[in-house]
């Protein structure tokens, strides 16, 4: 019997555990997330309405909230908004896909949940990877979405890099305006704000979590004192 | 313990292998349990209160109802006096019309025919409850659906013609026969109960209104 | 005293309560089932998960409602519909979450509730139909799981279905067309959705309520088992009638079963606003990619409650070029559950009472369960291949096949090592 129970709690322990492990995507970098510093998702915001969202979409994400990381409605106008969209609606692309797929052989996805399905690491290696690869019909390539589709958009920034093929590691060969720190903390920031969008109510999901618990440990309480005092009305043994 | 007040506790006293499994509680206890249960109870009470939140709540407009229903953004320079334009807020019809001086001022003359002239039902914003019933005083901003059942009247702007020699210009509603006049106030002897509604609204600028909101909460 | 304290309740309130005791058996009802239905006194931790799954079922009714007011059944809108729940609709997120995690707590629940049957015997006589039945729930359950996985309508949910409903296929001469039947058309599609829909929130539910009362009112007809195996009904008190080890289960079982509520929901809510993923295993990254009917995902595999049966589909060598051996074992591997009741030959029910031949027995059955379980989240090829003495055979393939083989003997071998085994001395009371 206890060998059973010894069975049915190290065994599972051990296959999650090993589960876990298989289960974590072995990117080699940690996304900087922080969802909350709102200055990163604002500068991240910016850069994701200022770059991506000329080719992808982010259909489920409605600007207004933006506020939720600190913005105002007014900002959120002023800055991010282009003629005629209103703070309610969301972050469409004006591009038709049909003419996406001609130029750019596939329809750039959706990046709404992007981080939920690729994960907020390999989001940030992705943008960080681009290559030049004269191989390939944009001339770039990603080392962690070979062949990929989507030329190097931010390569002003970043500068061009090319792969060691010996060391199997990227170097820069022409420096772009931003230092490698800086394209880091850009891109980084961006990170930060596409985990932000991928799940907006995250946080406040997971604050009022906390007063679930601790609401459910008042019950908890109460139900054992409650079964306690009944069952001193139970004999114990059968004499 | 007490004996013999039923019949089940009186067997607990039974002794040896052949007792019930469970007796009955002192006095003392009972007291202790109806504080137990109340409080669990209330406690238990309180934590469905706040698991039915997100359920009610789901029903509520969600955001895409609110940004659909978001305020409309206007260009009015384009009506011309006499004319009126129809635009969807909420998925209603706004009118906005643009009466000419001498219909605005003819809209004095006729509070004896009307059943509600000095607009006391609040079917207005407050800014809109003067005797034009409007920001503007040539601009009537209000929604067109009729307050019988919904209908969307039609508009009968010109005095006289087939509403008959003493119409002075307005609304008529088609399924019951409503009447209105040009700042959508109710004719007496009318279905409808209520003046039309002004729907809250503000000017941007000298020719942007703008639907939706009051002046002061934007 | 509590007696005393219902009398004066009944005298408060006997206008009412006589009014609908008059023309519905309200009162009775009560007492048969609560206040003078008498459940052992022995039950341990393992009898919390009977409750607990009911409670699951009614979270995930009332969840399903409000999503179901949200949601819509078509390819062209589905996956969008969901994160509109998520996104716009006040509370969605959190209904969405219960839901999601529930699906996956209620296998918890189930697995854990199967688990006390096994091991206090609960399927035996007088009890083979409460078994029977709640094989039947099981069944429906991991029907309503699989309809409901298709609903978000992500890569998982496509290639998920795609493969479960093309398992049909391999059904001879009449597969393929099953399989296209049950699709409504020649792939997964928006027919395939709407119909899932439909098994999902109204036909499955419905067999699945008419079953959870079949079970309780089964159960309440010869009484609960208990971790001793003793049938408490044997000794009664003379001039009572009621089983001497029996206490009302209201209040008695009613306050307890609170606290295993409260326990569970605080798990339950650890993972729901925390981890709702579950990293993976409750939520799949890949169903955050819409569906794409012309790129299958790297690696699919189905949620973690059908896995150990998913290994047995795979494990099994196919004859010839037919995939049916395979697809017969996993059906025969759920369904095998159902002649428990018929193959253990011991003359003791519980497990304190069987001897080590048994307990050998069960152990190896969890293990392989756990192991095929594991191994039917990973690809086949995880642990590498063996050399060519085994003719470069995967060594997770042999690994499940050799659990499969010790899944089964669990069940066929049952008749003969049961009877076998040595026994202890059952008590005539019910130890505390």
């Amino acid at each position: 019997m206890k060998k059973l129970f010894l069975v049915l709690i190290v065994l599972p322990s051990i296959l999650i555990v090993q589960m876990a492990v298989a289960n974590e995507v072995k990117i080699g970098v940690t996304a900087p997330i922080d969802a909350s510093d709102h200055a990163s998702l604002q500068r991240g915001a910016k850069a994701f309405i200022n770059n991506c969202l000329n080719c992808h979409s982010a259909n489920y994400m409605r600007y207004n909230r933006l506020q939720d990381i600190g913005l105002t409605a007014k900002q959120i106008k002023d800055n991010l908004l282009f003629a005629g969209e209103k703070v309610g609606d969301t972050m469409t692309v004006a591009m038709n896909p049909k003419d996406a797929k001609k130029w750019f052989g596939v329809v750039p996805p959706d990046l709404s949940v992007e981080v939920r399905a690729r994960g907020a690491d390999w989001v940030y290696a992705y943008m960080r990877g681009f290559y030049r690869d004269e191989t390939t019909p944009t001339g770039w390539n990603n080392i962690v979405f070979d062949k990929v589709a989507m030329p190097h958009v931010l390569y002003e920034l970043q500068g061009e890099q090319i792969l060691n093929h010996e060391t199997h590691k990227l170097e820069l060969v022409k420096p772009g305006k931003l230092s490698p720190s800086e394209y880091n903390a850009y891109i980084g920031d961006l990170t930060n704000y596409m985990a932000f969008m991928a799940e907006p109510g995250k946080q406040q999901r997971q604050q009022l979590g906390w007063w679930v618990l601790l609401f459910l440990g008042v019950m908890l309480v109460l139900a054992r004192k409650l079964k306690a005092e009944y069952w001193k009305d139970i004999k114990k043994g059968n004499d | 313990m007490s004996d013999k007040k039923t019949e089940t506790t009186a067997k607990t006293h039974i002794e040896g292998n052949n007792a019930l499994s469970f007796s009955a509680p002192s006095q003392v206890d009972q007291e202790k349990r109806n504080f137990l249960i109340t409080a669990t109870a209330c406690t238990g009470a309180i934590g469905a209160a706040a698991a039915a939140v997100p359920f009610i709540g789901s029903m509520l407009p969600s955001e895409r109802a609110k940004a659909a229903g978001a305020p409309v953004e206007i260009d009015i320079s384009k009506i011309k006096p006499g004319e009126m334009m129809l635009e969807e807020w909420r998925g209603q019809p706004v009118w906005i019309l643009n009466r000419t001086d001498e219909m605005t001022a003819d809209l004095a003359k006729h509070n004896d025919q009307l059943a509600d002239p000095d607009c006391k039902v609040a079917q207005q914003p407050e800014y809109c409850k003067n005797a034009n019933r409007a920001i503007k005083p040539n601009m009537a901003v209000m929604v067109g659906l009729c307050t019988h059942l919904g209908c969307s009247p039609q508009k009968k702007l010109e005095a006289g013609g087939d509403m008959g020699e003493n119409w002075t210009g307005g609304f008529f509603c088609p399924c019951h026969g409503s009447k209105f006049d040009l700042a959508g106030r109710v004719f007496k002897g009318s279905p409808a109960p209520t003046n039309l509604v002004v729907p809250p609204h503000q000017y941007l600028t000298e020719t942007t209104l703008l639907i939706g909101v009051d002046a002061e909460e934007a | 005293m509590a007696q005393d304290k219902t009398t004066e309740k009944v005298v408060e309130t006997t206008g009412i309560v006589d009014w609908v005791d008059k023309r519905f058996p309200l009162t009775s009802n009560i007492k048969a089932h609560l206040t003078e239905y008498y459940a052992p006194k022995n039950f341990n931790f393992w009898y919390f998960f009977g409750s607990l799954a009911l409670l699951v079922l009614v979270m995930q009714i009332a969840t399903g409602i409000f999503l179901t007011m949200h949601y819509k059944p078509s390819a062209a809108e589905a996956f969008a519909s969901v994160e509109y729940i998520m996104r716009d609709v006040f509370g969605g997120n959190i209904i969405r979450y219960m839901h999601s995690t529930g699906a996956s707590m209620f296998f918890v629940v189930v697995y854990l509730h199967m688990f006390r049957g096994l091991i206090y015997g609960s399927y035996r006589n007088p009890r083979e139909l409460i078994w029977l039945f709640g094989v039947g729930i099981f069944l429906c359950l991991m029907g309503e799981a699989f309809f409901g996985y298709l609903l978000p309508w992500g890569q998982m949910s496509y290639w998920g279905a795609q493969v479960i409903v093309n398992l049909f296929a391999t059904i001879p001469l009449i597969g393929p067309d099953i399989s296209e039947w049950l699709r409504g058309d020649y792939l997964v599609s928006d027919a395939t959705l709407n119909r899932f829909f439909a098994f999902h929130v109204i036909a499955l539910p419905l067999v699945i309520l008419g079953l959870v009362m079949s079970h309780l009112i089964a159960l309440h007809e010869v009484g609960s088992n208990n971790p001793d195996g003793v049938e408490i009904k044997a000794k009664k008190d003379k001039a009572t009638g009621i089983p001497l080890d029996g206490i009302p289960f209201h209040p008695y079982y009613t306050v307890k079963d609170m606290v295993g509520v409260a326990v569970f929901l605080i798990v339950f809510a650890t993972i729901m606003f925390f981890a709702p993923e579950m990293g993976g295993y409750f939520l799949e990254a890949n169903n955050f990619i819409p569906a794409d009917p012309l790129k299958t995902p790297a690696h699919i595999a189905p949620v973690w409650y059908f896995t150990p049966y998913y290994s047995i589909l795979r494990a099994v060598p196919p004859i010839g070029i037919s995939q049916f051996p395979g697809v017969a074992a996993m059906g025969l591997s759920v369904m095998i559950f159902a002649l428990l009741p018929w193959l253990d030959r011991s003359p003791v029910k519980s497990i304190r009472y069987r001897g080590s031949l048994y307990k050998k027995w069960l152990t190896a059955f969890v293990v392989s369960f756990l192991v095929l379980g594991y191994l039917g989240t990973v690809p086949s090829n995880i642990w590498g291949q063996f050399g060519p003495w085994l003719a470069g055979a995967d060594r997770a393939t042999v690994v499940a096949r050799i659990f499969t083989v010790v899944y089964f003997a669990f069940f066929i071998l049952m008749p003969w090592y049961s009877a076998k085994d040595k026994t202890k001395p059952v008590p005539e009371r019910v130890t505390h």
